[in-house]
C-alpha cells in the first residue's frame, strides 16, 4: 500500500524564455549618476545593446516559475534518501548557525595572520580531530573534494617513493573500486592493476599477494568497500603490501561505518581521504562545494601539500618552508566554509557522540537488511556495515530489474537506492539510510520495497510501465543519451509543439 | 544467439576474426546484452600500440562504462568510424557491422590462447 504520498499540486513548467513577452521586467537600475559612455567608441563592432532572446519577466513570474521547480525537488528535508551519506546525509542545523557567525562567514583570505587567528585556530583544531579520527599523524585540508582528495594522496605516496629512489609503475584496484580510484592512479602516471573480489565480496588476499611486487607503488582500498563490507583480512592486506615497500592509499567514502570505532592509521592504512561532504555532514551539490581532506602517517608528512599551519609565538603562522612538499592543490586553504561546519558537527557531537553515530549508521543499515531479505537476494552473506546491497536475481526472473524496482519506488514518495552500482553484484539494489532515520520512515521504505515485490510476483507490467504518480513517466534516456539536446532553440519547441 | 565458429574468444567478451595477419576485433553478443543500450564508444586512434589482455578503449551504456580489453597484442590499424555516429549498431549487430577495431598481430602466437565458440558458450553457461 502507497501511504508516503498523495497527489500534490505538481506543475508543468515552460522555461523563462517561453514566458518572456517584450518589455516585462523584475528589476529598475537606479538613475544612471555618472557621465554616459557609448560602448562602441570602446569596444566598437563588439559591443551590442540587446541580447537576443533574453528573457523578460516581471518578479512574481520569475519567484513562481522557481519556486514550481522546487516543488520538483526530492531531498533529505523531505524525507529518507537512500543513496545516505555516499552522496549526502543530513546537515544538521547547528552547522549553518557556525558558519554564518560573520568573524568566520566574512574573513577573507588575504587577511593579515594577526587578523586570523580565529579561522587558523578553527583550521588547527579540525586537523588535530581529523588525525584522532583517522588515527593519522598529520591532515591536509587542502583538497577540495574526494576524488581531489585521491590525487593529492597518490601524488604523496609517488613523492615518496621517488625519494626513496624509485616511484614505481603500479597502483592496485579492487574490482570493487569506486571509478575515481583508477581514473586518479592513471592522471597520477600509473597504470592500474585490476584484483578481483572473493565470494565474500572481500580483497581475495592471494590474488593480492601473486600481484603486488617490486613494481607496486599502491594499493587503493575502501573499507568498508562499495558492497557494504568491512575488509576482514585488512591487517593480512596492509602487510603483503608493506612487505614488498608499497603503501595503502585508503579511499575514506565510507569512514561513516567507522568513526569513533576504528581506526584507518591503527589498521595499516599510510594516507586516506573522508569526505566531509559525505561523513562529516556538510552540504553537497547544490548547498555547497565538497571538501576532502587527507591524512597521512609521519613518513609522508613532509610532502603534504604547503603552506602548513605551524605555532609561533602563542598564535598560528603558515609555514612555506616545506622543500619536500608536493605544492598547492589549491588556492589558499581549502573550501573553508565547509570546514567550519564539519567541525561544528564533530564538536556538536564530541567522541562519544560521534561514535553513537557511527552505530546508529550501522543498526539502520542492517534493520533494513533484516526486513527486506526475505523478499531480496542480498549479494554477499558478510556481516554489513553501514550501507546493505541486494542483487535483483529474484525480481529479474520475472523480467524486472533493479532500475524498474527504483522507478516504481517513486511512486511510493521515495527516492530511489543506488541503481547498479557496485557492477560487480548483477542488477544490484543498494541502500544506506544513514543514522539520522527514525524507525517509522526506514518502516515506510521497507514496506514500499515489500510491496513492490508482492507486485512483481502478481503483476509485474506495473512495476515495469513505473511510474504512475509522477509528473512526467519513463523518459527516453537512450536516446537522450546518443543524440543529447543540449541547448534550447525557440524554433525547435514551436515546430514539436505543433506535431 | 549463434556465435561465429571461426571466431575466437576472451573471458572478458571480445571476438576476434583473424584475416591474413591482421585481426579484428569486437565484443560478443553476451556482452551487448549485458551492457544494455549502448550510447557512446571510445576507440583508440589507428597506429595506437596495444597489449594483449590491457584495456584499449571503453564502451558506455545507459548503465555502466566498461573498459574494452585488447585480446591480442599489436597495432591498431583501423577503426570502425561508423560507430561514432551509430553506437547502437553494437546492440544490433555485435558479430559483423559493429567490429571495433583491426590489430595488426605482433604475436600471432596469442591466438591460440582464445576461447573456441562452444568453448565461450560453455564459459557463459558456466
Amino acid at each position: 500500500m502507497i501511504r508516503k504520498v498523495r497527489s500534490h499540486i505538481n506543475q508543468n513548467e515552460t522555461l523563462l524564455f517561453e514566458q518572456s513577452s517584450p518589455g516585462k521586467r523584475a528589476y529598475q537600475l537606479p538613475a544612471l549618476d555618472v557621465p554616459p559612455v557609448d560602448a562602441a567608441s570602446v569596444l566598437g563592432s563588439d559591443a551590442r545593446t540587446e541580447i537576443e532572446d533574453f528573457p523578460e519577466v516581471s518578479e512574481v513570474e520569475v519567484i513562481r516559475h522557481f519556486t514550481r521547480l522546487s516543488t520538483w525537488n526530492y531531498g533529505i528535508d523531505l524525507g529518507l534518501f537512500p543513496l545516505g551519506s555516499c552522496t549526502m546525509k543530513y546537515n544538521p542545523r547547528i552547522n549553518e548557525v557556525v558558519a554564518r557567525e560573520p568573524g568566520l562567514a566574512w574573513a577573507h583570505p588575504y587577511q593579515p595572520e594577526s587578523l586570523s587567528q580565529g579561522c587558523m585556530e578553527v583550521l588547527a583544531l579540525l586537523e588535530e580531530y581529523l588525525c584522532e579520527i583517522f588515527g593519522m599523524d598529520a591532515v591536509t585540508l587542502q583538497p577540495a573534494a574526494g576524488a581531489h582528495g585521491e590525487f593529492t594522496g597518490i601524488m604523496l605516496i609517488r613523492s615518496y617513493l621517488e625519494s626513496q629512489g624509485n616511484p614505481r609503475k603500479k597502483v592496485l584496484c579492487p574490482d570493487s573500486a569506486h571509478g575515481t580510484n583508477p581514473a586518479t592512479a592513471i592522471i597520477a602516471g600509473y597504470e592500474v592493476e585490476n584484483i578481483k573480489s572473493n565470494e565474500k565480496g572481500m580483497v581475495d588476499v592471494e590474488a593480492l599477494a601473486k600481484a603486488v611486487n617490486e613494481d607496486v607503488a599502491a594499493l587503493m582500498l575502501t573499507n568498508p568497500n562499495t558492497v557494504g563490507v568491512f575488509e576482514e583480512q585488512i591487517l593480512t592486506i596492509a602487510s603483503i603490501l608493506h612487505e614488498k615497500g608499497a603503501q595503502i592509499y585508503m579511499d575514506g567514502a565510507n569512514m561513516n561505518a567507522l568513526v569513533g570505532i576504528s581506526r584507518p592509521g591503527d589498521f595499516g592504512v599510510d594516507v586516506m581521504h573522508s569526505n566531509l561532504h559525505k561523513t562529516f555532514s556538510t552540504p553537497h551539490g547544490g548547498g555547497g562545494p565538497g571538501s576532502g581532506p587527507v591524512g597521512v602517517r609521519k613518513h609522508l608528512e613532509p610532502f603534504l601539500p604547503g603552506p602548513r599551519l605551524k605555532k609561533a609565538g602563542g598564535g598560528w603562522t603558515w609555514d612555506y618552508d616545506r622543500p619536500k612538499s608536493i605544492g598547492r592543490v589549491r588556492a589558499f586553504y581549502g573550501n573553508f566554509g565547509v570546514l567550519v561546519r564539519a567541525l561544528a558537527y564533530i564538536m556538536a557531537h564530541g567522541g562519544p557522540g560521534l561514535r553513537n553515530a557511527t552505530l546508529d549508521a550501522l543498526l539502520t543499515a542492517n534493520y533494513v537488511r533484516a526486513r527486506l531479505e526475505p523478499y531480496y537476494q542480498i549479494a554477499y552473506q558478510a556481516p554489513s556495515m553501514h550501507e546493505c546491497v541486494f542483487s535483483d536475481d529474484r525480481q529479474a526472473a520475472k523480467g524486472v530489474r533493479t532500475g524498474d524496482i527504483a522507478k516504481r519506488l517513486l511512486d511510493y514518495g521515495f527516492h530511489p537506492y543506488t541503481v547498479s552500482f557496485p557492477m560487480i553484484v548483477r542488477g544490484a539494489l543498494m541502500i544506506e539510510p544513514t543514522e539520522t532515520e527514525p524507525k517509522q520512515e526506514l518502516d515506510l521504505f521497507c514496506d514500499a520495497l515489500i510491496s513492490i515485490a508482492g507486485e512483481i510476483e502478481e503483476n509485474p507490467q506495473l512495476v515495469l510501465k513505473a511510474p504512475h504518480g509522477t509528473r512526467t513517466s519513463r523518459v527516453d534516456e537512450v536516446t537522450a543519451a546518443r543524440k543529447p539536446v543540449v541547448r534550447w532553440r525557440r524554433n525547435e519547441t514551436a515546430s514539436k509543439a505543433a506535431d | 544467439m549463434t556465435y561465429p565458429e571461426n571466431y575466437g574468444y576472451t573471458k572478458e567478451h571480445e571476438w576476434v576474426s583473424v584475416e591474413g595477419g591482421v585481426c579484428v576485433v569486437g565484443i560478443t553478443f553476451h556482452a551487448q546484452k549485458e551492457l544494455g543500450d549502448i550510447v557512446y564508444v571510445d576507440l583508440p586512434r589507428p597506429n595506437t600500440a596495444v597489449e594483449a589482455g590491457k584495456t584499449f578503449g571503453s564502451v558506455e551504456s545507459v548503465k555502466a562504462v566498461s573498459d574494452i580489453f585488447a585480446p591480442v597484442s599489436g597495432e591498431v590499424v583501423e577503426v570502425n568510424q561508423a560507430l561514432a555516429d551509430a553506437p547502437e549498431m553494437l546492440n544490433e549487430k555485435p558479430h559483423d557491422a559493429a567490429w571495433l577495431v583491426k590489430i595488426k598481430l605482433s604475436n600471432p602466437e596469442e591466438i591460440k590462447s582464445l576461447m573456441s565458440a562452444a568453448d565461450y558458450q560453455s564459459y557463459l553457461g558456466g
